[in-house]
């Protein structure tokens, strides 16, 4: 069912919203203290209830403007061929009724085949490669598709344990059609023997919902002679089945 | 080539299937500046539009800190209260973002003019000394659907290395007293020192003529006495 179904205005003369649904236990906790950042950066306060008004129903709806037509492919944007295994990387965005997300932006950024990022802070001792920068962009097409070139990115070392590497991994930044729906998130990649001291994977706290994080190899998507295909849906949260009520929110004016 | 293998596998005349979940939050990192800023990002409006404003600040850890790779993004109404998105229920406000412009406080009177180009959504990242600026229109009051009016704010999500999840607050308006006093959100926050943390502080300096301030302060503490009120969303 995808019945769209609204908030009831109390006494506005008929404003109705959607709410959006605020799914429990599948985002990581920002105290995760096995990852040593969010010590001094993770807030220590609970978190206070936003209702789903106007500003958070809506968000910026950015489009074609943003993208140009070689955005997708990363192999293609230097003088020469990026050095690493070529991959295809598509899939959709839904949300979590299973509706498509149409002509939404989609950004990544990722290392290169050696795990060394293009940017000035990484001082990991690998090569970078002059025909990679790691960043792509697209627009979703009206069946919530989206579809990058790309090379499959290095494991790298850092230093929040003794002997910490990330599994490999390619950044994703998602806007969806609401400011409820933002979301960046990292695509992992099946397999990889890194998993089980990762404590940035780790921190999501239900193993299925970390599974949903890695991408599926798929021999119909890989092309012949080419690239290796893996197919990786994007699920952001869909809208709230049940009215939401905001006389609470009315009875704490009153109180004041 | 791809695109039509993937089509030829019909997968779009399957009927929606409800997925397992959705995907969790991970980490920003400390590479977005790969791929996330734009050179216009800062500029939800351009520099030198009418009205435009400045919100500045800085983002600080619990150390005091300045936190250097955050990125700070902020979705807004335009000046007269309205989205131009499909689930504002009020209807399209138009290519000028302003719509009845002059009729809200603060707006800046009518006219065809280079404000013309509001996006409503600002992006900038932090520079080496944790500070953000954003150039924008003040956004106008708004309705609430329970009834009531929210005070002009700006919604804000913080990304950074160390946050496993964007964390996100709110910009008020300090010389919006009245507006804020009244506000649904503002006024669920029980502690008078922790709404304070909400609001942005005119700079002392250059107005618009008319009174209201250009340029405001709005820091983001990550942590500490001081801690911001972030929202669960």
């Amino acid at each position: 069912m995808t019945t769209e179904v609204s908030q009831r205005a109390g006494g506005s003369g008929g404003l109705r919203v959607p709410a959006y649904q605020r799914p429990a236990g599948v985002h990581p906790p920002l105290d995760t203290p096995a990852y040593r950042s969010s010590l001094l950066r993770a807030p220590k306060r609970p978190l206070v209830p936003l209702p789903h008004a106007l500003t958070e129903v809506t968000g910026p709806l950015l489009g074609a403007e943003r993208v140009s037509a070689t955005d997708a492919d990363l192999t293609t944007r230097h003088g020469g061929e990026p050095l690493g295994e070529r991959i295809i990387v598509t899939g959709r965005v839904l949300d979590s009724d299973g509706r498509p997300v149409p002509d939404t932006l989609v950004e990544i950024w990722q290392a290169n085949a050696a795990g060394r990022y293009a940017h000035a802070v990484d001082d990991h001792p690998a090569p970078l490669d002059p025909n990679f920068d790691g960043a792509g962009r697209c627009i979703t097409d009206s069946e919530g598709r989206y579809r990058f070139v790309t090379i499959k990115p290095g494991a790298y070392p850092w230093r929040n344990h003794l002997n910490a590497w990330r599994p490999a991994h390619i950044h994703f930044s998602l806007f969806g059609r609401a400011f409820t729906q933002r979301l960046v998130t990292q695509m992992y990649f099946p397999g990889d023997p890194l998993f089980a001291q990762d404590p940035i994977f780790n921190s999501v706290p239900d193993p299925a919902a970390r599974k949903r994080m890695i991408a599926r190899f798929d021999l119909d998507l890989t092309e012949p002679e080419w690239a290796l295909g893996y197919q990786w849906d994007i699920v952001l949260r869909g809208r709230e089945q049940t009215v939401f009520e905001h006389a609470g929110q009315r009875d704490a004016r009153g109180g004041r | 080539m791809s695109g039509a293998a993937a089509r030829q596998e019909g997968r779009e005349s399957e009927p929606a299937v409800r997925p397992d979940g959705v995907t969790p939050s991970q980490t920003v990192g400390p590479f977005f500046a790969i791929g996330l800023p734009w050179p216009d990002g800062p500029f939800v409006v351009d520099e030198g539009a009418p009205g435009a404003i400045v919100i500045a600040g800085r983002v600080l850890d619990g150390a005091g800190d300045p936190v250097p790779d955050a990125l700070v993004e902020t979705w807004q109404a335009g000046p007269d209260g309205r989205f131009s998105h499909p689930d504002d229920p009020r209807g399209d406000a138009g290519d000028d973002p302003r719509g009845v412009a002059g009729t809200v406080p603060g707006s800046t009177g009518g006219g065809g003019s280079p404000a013309a180009r509001f996006r409503g959504f600002g992006r900038c990242p932090t520079d080496a000394g944790g500070r953000f600026r954003v150039v924008t229109l003040r956004p106008g009051p708004l309705p609430w659907p329970g009834g009531g009016t929210e005070a002009p704010h700006l919604d804000v999500s913080v990304f950074a290395r160390g946050l496993l999840d964007r964390v996100v607050t709110r910009i008020y308006f300090a010389d919006e007293r009245d507006a804020n006093a009244a506000d649904p959100v503002l006024n669920s926050i029980a502690d008078p020192a922790r709404r304070e943390t909400l609001i942005a502080i005119p700079e002392p300096g250059a107005g618009h003529g008319d009174e209201r301030p250009a340029a405001y302060r709005f820091d983001v503490r990550l942590q500490g006495a001081r801690e911001t009120v972030f929202f669960d969303l």
